[in-house]
């Protein structure tokens, strides 16, 4: 199936101002849950870019994974941590905007001149795998990819014990139900917020 | 199947390198923690896009970009996982978001 070259144009365009104008609403908006949802959108729409690169396993990837995954949690962090709170003013924050946006503007001038000036060795559209690119990836991924492929998978296991760790809420020291005391070896003991006093 | 003949390698990689830049900006300029942390996922998108342009466009016989960019998804889900722990639990210590509050290892 092919789609025609106005067609692939068009999505095309579509697609990179969701993109740009999603991340700039990311970076900008003041309310931070409609950037949870910019974010979600932007994630979507890199999903689309992959598509028309014929890539279709990555794309279902990226919507599990980012949209399904790290998009929800994020949206569960900002629902724990959402307290409306007056942030200190900063003296010098005209010169650190000034600062932070020459040097981004710098990389982005950069950037854009190595991918316009630069030669690209296309290679021929004659052998390109199309939509077979699943089958190639997973030829991948269980032969010269093996040892990343299985380090992924205790990486990922160390990241779930770690946030668990990490994220674990103090108990109650007694059971709701019965009122007997709880066993707290194995448990952090409840405290008093540290820090919050230090300037 | 589609041909790619239509958009030139260069569209996608000029994408990709303002959706990095404006996420380093994001990065450098949030004072809440989870912008932060969408900035970071901004960033790591844009080297996904690129990886997947270089694949299909300069090895689209082997695509080993698209290996590359499933083992960058994998990375950031347990990078976004262990942040926003890591997040929860300074919110618990100092009952704020505010990066500029974050000083402790400030000498």
């Amino acid at each position: 199936m092919s789609i025609a070259i106005t067609t692939q144009f068009i999505c095309f365009t579509i697609l990179s101002l969701v993109i740009l104008i999603g991340a700039l609403g990311v970076v900008l908006l003041e309310s931070i849950v409609y950037s949870a949802f910019l974010l979600g959108g932007v994630f979507m729409s890199v999903a689309g870019l992959y598509l028309l690169l014929n890539a279709s396993f990555v794309a279902a990837a990226q919507v599990l994974v980012y949209v399904g995954a790290v998009n929800v949690l994020i949206i569960f962090a900002i629902m724990l941590v959402n307290k409306k709170e007056d942030l200190k003013p900063i003296n010098d924050i005209k010169s650190r905007r000034i600062i932070s946006t020459s040097i981004c503007l710098t990389l982005l001038s950069l950037l854009i001149r190595v991918d316009l000036t630069n030669v690209w060795s296309l290679s021929s559209p004659e052998n390109s795998i199309g939509e077979e690119s699943t089958i190639r990836i997973g030829e991948h991924l269980f032969s010269d990819y093996l040892l990343p492929f299985e380090v992924a998978s205790v990486l990922l296991l160390m990241a779930m014990i770690g946030a668990i760790v990490l994220a674990r809420r103090d108990v109650m020291s007694k059971d709701i139900s019965t009122g007997l005391p709880v066993n707290q070896e194995l448990i952090e003991k409840s405290s008093e917020p540290l820090l919050t006093n230090k300037n | 199947m589609i041909n790619l003949e239509s958009i030139p390698i260069q569209a996608f990689l000029i994408v990709s390198s303002v959706l990095f830049c404006i996420g380093i900006w994001g990065l450098l300029n949030s004072r809440n923690a989870v912008r932060v942390l969408m900035s970071i996922e901004l960033m790591l998108n844009a080297v996904n896009i690129n990886l997947m342009a270089f694949s299909s466009y300069i090895d689209n016989n082997l695509i080993q970009g698209q290996v590359f960019t499933i083992f960058v998804i994998t990375v950031a889900a347990a990078e976004a996982a262990v942040g926003l722990a890591i997040l929860l639990s300074l919110y618990r210590n100092r009952v704020t978001v505010d990066m500029e509050s974050f000083n402790l290892l400030k000498w």
